[in-house]
């Protein structure tokens, strides 16, 4: 560190050391997504053959095909419980953030602060009893049961990201459009609406991963018939049953961490964006 | 066009009192500038006379009908902001016209409205922009077309100008002083620029502490100030305030002794101030009233010319401020720049004590007395 | 005379303009008018609010009295006392599954906090391929710990994974069977965990040293500090809000941290990778103890309010003192 500088002037040495790590850690961080790769490429045969980075000498696309005939399923539930529940966890916070930084009554301060205990609570703590009612409800199994709890527990987050937003925004457009004569969903629509593009990217980004990514949730309230794509893609790495075929598993892992990755890869400015905001504002 | 009155407005939260009833009321067509320092309640007083926010106790009247319990849409009213507000998403165009498409104003009257104010406030050319792509100037010209496009009986202003540079400040302030003679439009405006609020006012509040300090015309504001606070508040630079001590008698007339590192003198004055004989007032002086001596006026009863040590000189370019120190107090003298003497010694200075005013030393309040009789 | 003026009161009431009874219709109406403008906004926080007190204070009551019963298959009301928490705490697996959230929390926070560090300053360091660095160290991020872990697993499968590439590569003696090892699979925990995360501590830190003033760092320049002491006494210490939330969230992904062993080890070899949250799915959902899943999860409870109440509260002050 003490070779090097913070203006651009840098000897060899201290390139190297600067250099170096960060292609080191490039390494460390990207092996598990190269070694997924070339397994989910190669048969069962040249995996027990040749060593995790072993380059295919037959690369086969088999594995890829049993995996999406095994996992399609799943992956299609996954977006069924995936796009209602950003949707609309993603417009109830919209609202709920318009509301506590641009209506503010007394208590909507106390009500914020509650809500917010929402994003820290271990989910185990509310298990049992949320079963329980999706069971009275008719939801249990059932995708619209999960597209529930996702909604429920999602609106914390949703929240915080849109009244972190609203709050930066001047409370003098609101006042502005009173005046104007436009009343409380006018405004919504034609003033705050328009200006929430920024946010409603990274809330939908930050949704979209979380819920798509669940496994608590999936794995205790769904039914073979709603399961999402990362309790199907733990079933079948840890069935005991069969002989374990490590290059469809990985394939299946991939399929799994596809979309999330798509988007990360598509708009990972945004993403960040979210992480930082969702996290260190809280 | 519509007259204002603020009865007995008082607003708290919980224990604190923003504002401790006010009471103020202007005819229809006058300019009301609420002045004072930040803090003082003012703009929470625009807030409720623009029904943004309600008031504890009190009635706001505009025109003889209570507004109370009307929501700002329905008071008939347009505001300005200090940070203009234009809606970030919409065109100068749609900005100015939000107002009247929200009431529903047919299409053709909209446009006429357009096309009147982008020509009164020169903004044709900037139609189809957006605030993103305007100057401040642009930006504040756009808001005060929004508030002009729908013809209100009460224009507010929440300190429109300062977010703008001085120069741009300065000619801002002539076009809306010209713009309120053209349209004899009721105006309530905010600052806590006690210079914009003397320009523009027909009609000075100076607020302080939740309290309406002094209500009166701009003449009256600055040469009769009710308290030490307004003649402070008002004037820059401010008032000399320098204690001393009332000497004299009913017959010599009386005066107030003021010394400094080479001597003292007295300041007669005109005034019966035989309550306070002996004893410590404040007197209240402003810096263009102490000058170099003009020996023609030395004659004139209450002006009088004083040795007094310089300690700085600050040329402002027409005048020059003179720093001197009279009962241990700073004292700003506003003299001709070839007048001005040199730091280390003394002047003669000439005070013209004909407007000098005194304050109780403790309450701040303005001491009031008859001309005297004698001499 | 007051001109009568029309009033448009709201999209539910218009009324008819010049009618002769306008002017009380309007008064009365005009504060019912009013009523629901200053309603509208609670009416629409309000299935959040009401969420939020069923589904998440009513269920942690919920939950909580079910702690407090015998319940086991089915939940029963009947008050029992204490009984469900000295059966926990009297459990040898419950105290397993404590020690090893000890060891990971800790191990986990502290090489991501430390590797975090570490790669936001160099990458702060004006690198040219900082964008794409930067995207490769937080794609993990993106990944479910389902994923995490499936990837993980396989690469450290002894016999298949990195022992046979370090063997073919020639290091023959090379032995890494720490996933089947009872005492050692824990750590393989941590090694997933890290990797997952440190990305993302990377990019709070390196928004922090992003957010750090360029003057202090020039006036400790022309002070004459070196780059050593810049970073020890100037850029560290101010970062202290960082390590703070940092740590917090850390801590908050190990105590909930579920996916990740279910996925890597299954909660193996044996119980020896259990942690709280799975020790409370096994008990809850699949041994039917319902009463003692339930203490279970009100002592994880207590474990993360205790950790992040404190931090809500000084948030929460700051925010509206600053």
């Amino acid at each position: 560190m003490a070779e090097t500088t913070l203006d651009g002037k840098r000897s060899p040495l201290a390139r190297a050391l600067v250099y170096g790590p960060l292609i080191l850690f490039a390494a460390y961080f990207l092996l598990p997504l190269v070694v997924m790769l070339l397994t989910s490429i190669k048969s069962m045969a040249e995996i027990n053959s040749g060593n995790l980075l072993s380059l295919p000498t037959a690369p086969t696309l088999e594995p890829w095909r049993k995996a999406w005939s095994e996992m399609s399923g799943y992956f299609l539930n996954s977006f069924i419980i995936v796009v209602p529940a950003v949707a609309i966890s993603t417009a109830i916070g919209a609202f709920n953030g318009f509301v506590l930084t641009k209506w503010r009554f007394r208590g909507s301060e106390l009500l914020f602060g509650m809500l917010l205990v929402g994003c820290f609570i271990p989910f185990q703590v509310i298990l049992l009893p949320m079963a329980r009612l999706l069971g009275q409800l008719g939801l249990a199994g059932t995708s619209g049961g999960l597209i529930f709890v996702h909604v429920v527990y999602g609106l914390a987050f949703t929240t915080l990201f849109f009244r972190n937003f609203y709050v930066a925004l001047p409370d003098e457009l609101v006042k502005a459009a009173r005046i104007d004569g436009a009343g409380f969903f006018t405004i919504f629509w034609r003033i705050i609406l328009p200006l929430s593009g920024p946010i409603i990217v990274v809330c939908v980004i930050w949704q979209f991963t979380q819920i798509w990514n669940d496994f608590l949730f999936g794995v205790v309230y769904s039914s073979s018939e709603s399961r999402p794509i990362t309790v199907a893609l733990n079933n079948v790495v840890n069935t005991t049953t069969t002989a374990k075929e490590y290059n469809v598993n990985m394939a299946a892992a991939l399929l799994a961490a596809a979309p999330t990755l798509v988007v990360y890869v598509l708009a990972g400015k945004h993403f960040v964006a979210g992480l930082t905001a969702g996290a260190v504002k809280g | 066009m519509s007259s204002l009155s603020i009865r007995n407005i008082k607003k708290s939260f919980g224990n604190t009192h923003i504002l401790k009833g006010i009471n103020l009321s202007i005819e229809a067509g006058q300019f009301l500038t609420l002045v004072g320092p930040s803090g003082c309640g003012k703009s929470t007083l625009l807030n409720i006379i623009a029904g943004l926010e309600s008031p504890t106790s009190g009635e706001i009247l505009i025109g003889d009908r209570n507004v109370n319990k009307l929501s700002p849409k329905d008071r008939d009213i347009a505001m300005v902001f200090q940070s203009y507000a234009l809606y970030p998403n919409m065109n100068v165009r749609k900005n100015i016209l939000f107002g009247l498409e929200i009431r529903k104003v047919p299409k053709a009257e909209q446009e006429e409205a357009v096309q009147r104010i982008a020509r009164m406030l020169q903004i044709e050319a900037l139609l189809d922009r957006k605030p993103a792509q305007l100057s401040g100037g642009q930006r504040q010209r756009v808001a005060m077309g929004r508030a002009l496009a729908r013809d209100p009986k009460l224009f507010l202003f929440d300190e429109p100008l300062s977010n703008l540079d001085a120069k741009l400040r300065v000619s801002m302030r002539a076009e809306i002083k010209q713009l309120h003679q053209r349209l004899k439009t009721t105006i309530v405006y905010v600052t806590h620029d006690q210079i914009e609020a003397m320009t523009l006012g027909d009609r000075i509040a100076v607020l302080n502490g939740g309290e309406v300090q002094q209500f009166g015309s701009p003449d009256e504001i600055y040469n009769d100030p009710a308290n030490r606070f307004v003649a402070d508040f008002i004037g820059s630079p401010p008032m000399n305030f320098i204690p001393c001590e009332v000497v004299g008698s009913p017959s010599q007339g009386f005066g107030v002794k003021m010394n400094h590192e080479f001597g003292d003198f007295v300041l007669e004055t005109g005034g019966d101030l035989k309550p306070w004989l002996g004893k410590h007032v404040v007197l209240g002086i402003r810096p263009e009233q102490i000058t170099h001596v003009v020996s023609s006026r030395l004659q004139e009863r209450g002006v009088s010319g004083h040795a007094c040590p310089v300690h700085l000189c600050e040329p402002t370019g027409p005048d020059t401020l003179v720093t001197t120190s009279l009962n241990q107090t700073k004292v700003l003298a506003r003299v001709r720049p070839d007048s001005a003497g040199t730091p280390g010694q003394t002047m003669d200075m000439m005070f013209d004590m004909t407007k000098a005013v005194f304050f109780d030393p403790d309450s701040g309040e303005r001491l009031r007395f008859h001309l005297s009789q004698a001499a | 005379m007051p001109k009568s003026e029309p009033l448009k009161i709201d999209a539910v009431l218009d009324l008819p303009e010049g009618s002769a009874t306008q002017a009380p219709t309007t008064a009365v109406n005009r504060g019912w008018g009013g009523t629901l403008e200053a309603w509208l906004p609670k009416l629409v926080v309000a299935p959040s609010f009401i969420a939020s007190l069923v589904f998440v204070y009513g269920f942690i009551l919920w939950t909580a009295w079910l702690s407090f019963t015998k319940s086991k298959m089915l939940p029963r009301y009947e008050w029992a006392g204490f009984i469900q928490y000295q059966k926990l705490w009297a459990n040898e697996r419950w105290w397993i599954a404590c020690k090893n959230l000890l060891t990971f929390g800790s191990l986990f926070i502290l090489i991501c906090l430390v590797l975090g560090v570490l790669i936001a300053i160099l990458l702060d360091q004006r690198i040219r391929i900082e964008g794409a660095l930067r995207t490769i160290y937080l794609y993990p991020m993106a990944l479910s710990f389902i994923v995490t872990g499936t990837a993980w697993r396989w690469m450290l499968t002894p016999g298949l994974g990195l022992e046979k590439l370090m063997h073919s590569w020639g290091w023959t003696s090379f032995e890494f069977a720490w996933l089947v090892d009872p005492k050692m699979a824990i750590y393989t925990i941590v090694i997933a965990g890290a990797w997952q995360s440190t990305g993302f501590v990377m990019a709070l830190f390196l928004a922090g040293l992003r957010g750090i003033d360029d003057a202090i760092i020039k006036a400790a320049r022309v002070d004459g500090a070196g780059t050593w002491r810049i970073y020890t006494r100037i850029i560290i210490p101010s970062l202290r809000p960082v390590f703070f939330s940092a740590f917090m969230i850390l801590g908050h992904i190990a105590v909930k941290s579920f996916d990740l062993v279910m996925a890597l080890t299954g909660g193996g070899p044996g119980i020896s990778t259990d942690l709280p949250a799975t020790y409370m799915y096994t008990y809850a959902f699949a041994r039917s103890q319902i009463g003692l899943g339930s203490a279970s999860a009100v002592v994880m409870l207590g474990g993360v309010l205790g950790i992040v109440l404190p931090y809500l509260y000084s948030e929460l002050r700051s925010k509206n003192h600053g």
